[in-house]
């Protein structure tokens, strides 16, 4: 893992003079890792540049291009982050145009802990570290060769387990609305643990998933209650590939079902049921 | 303008547990929290109150100062006014109404020593058992 650390720092620095900021994650107190800008001023900070684990970057990223819409910034980001980031500039979230990416390539290692599909960037020159392919997602696959009554009592149990922290909605890149439908008390009731009825959460949010999940497991790995829910938007996204040929973060050109207008002969049907 | 954007480390300000966070600062002020996936407790999780330790800190609603009910309405005061007044009211109700008639109640986020400091006060001082804390609420 430590290897691409020195070509990643020189990638930064490189960056780093046309840019107000790079963001990237540093080692703090204890060796825990964080999000930082690192700042042109201070190129010695990189000193403690860290590549693990990963962060909630494209989330941070929004967060400091809102205050400064206009500012140049540079961003470390892995496959996953790299399509969130596409993602959020779909949904008129973050400025592209202000942003320059510096691909990080996720070894096997990483891959296989997140059961990744696409550990790598696509949509950057300055890479750091050897693209390699997607790995098996065992998990995905064991709950999908379930027969559908023990996949409703799978997913029933792992839900009765959730403490409605909010966490995977509130680290999730690709949640954004500014009103939310699990902060309404007519679809998920608020106060009250466990919820009478936690498909209502999970559902929604599965729902509101389809199309924008980008696979980068923040969600589960904030779930105090280790709900496998990427699971589920991993299934939604191949549906929504196989019957709109839409892949989330894979092109920037490509508008997402969400946002078309679709007219008789746009696209083809599947067998799927619709 | 020079943008700045990083985490502190903390711990959560709510309960005994003690789930490990950061909290984001950008250009010096307060954003948000954000789990911190290392940290033993926490393991990079957080309950509903963790997500949203950070809102209090600079909440129009939160108390600066200490408040002394002035003829039915709460008024500002200094610490060594409402001490004295707490000091004045605990000694008369002790001498009325005996000690076990007051109980206090300490933190699970307090230190072993303040909470130390609390049980000889209660013990030693009011002269009752009557000390619990938070985490049993």
């Amino acid at each position: 893992m430590t290897e691409r650390l020195t070509p990643l720092r020189q990638a930064i620095e490189q960056v780093l003079p046309q840019v107000e900021g790079v963001l990237a994650i540093k080692r703090g107190p204890g060796g825990i890792v964080a999000p930082y800008l690192f700042s042109p001023e201070h190129v010695d900070e990189l000193e403690m540049l860290a590549l693990w684990p990963k962060e909630p970057v494209p989330d941070t990223l929004k967060l400091i291009q809102q205050a400064h819409p206009e500012a140049k910034l540079g961003v470390v980001c892995r496959g996953c982050e790299e399509r969130g980031i596409v993602e959020m500039f779909k949904h008129a979230q973050v400025n592209w145009d202000n942003i320059t990416i510096i691909g990080l390539q996720c070894t096997q290692e990483e891959a296989e802990f997140c059961r990744c599909a696409k550990p790598f960037t696509v949509h950057t020159k300055t890479i750091v570290g050897k693209p390699i392919e997607g790995v098996p997602d065992p998990l995905t696959d064991g709950i999908e060769a379930m027969s559908l009554s023990e996949k409703l009592a799978f997913w029933k149990e792992e839900f009765l387990h959730c403490i409605k922290c909010y966490g995977c909605r509130n680290i999730c890149p690709q949640c954004f609305c500014n009103i939310c439908k699990l902060e309404d008390d007519k679809w998920v009731e608020t106060g009250r643990l466990p919820m009478t009825n936690p498909s209502m959460y999970h559902l929604i949010r599965a729902m509101h998933m389809t199309a924008k999940c980008v696979a980068c497991r923040e969600c589960e790995e904030t779930c105090p209650a280790g709900i496998p829910m990427a699971v589920q938007f991993r299934l939604i996204n191949r549906d929504v590939r196989e019957m709109f040929s839409y892949e989330t973060g894979a092109k920037l050109d490509q508008k997402p079902p969400q946002l078309l207008v679709l007219e008789e002969g746009d696209y083809e049907r599947t067998g799927l049921p619709h | 303008m020079m943008i700045e954007y990083k985490n502190v480390l903390t711990t959560c300000p709510y309960c005994g547990t003690g789930c490990g966070l950061h909290l984001q600062v950008l250009d010096g002020a307060l954003v948000g929290v954000l789990p911190a996936k290392e940290h033993p407790i926490g393991q990079g999780g957080l309950c509903i109150k963790g997500w949203n330790a950070h809102a209090f800190v600079n909440h129009k609603d939160r108390l600066r100062t200490p408040l002394i009910r002035k003829k039915g309405e709460l008024v500002e005061a200094t610490w060594e006014e409402a001490l004295k007044l707490v000091a004045e009211k605990l000694g008369v109700i002790k001498t009325k109404s005996g000690p076990d008639s007051i109980a206090i109640l300490s933190s699970a986020k307090c230190t072993n020593e303040e909470n130390y400091l609390l049980q000889k006060f209660a013990r030693a001082v009011i002269g009752t058992n009557n000390i619990d804390h938070c985490a049993r609420l």
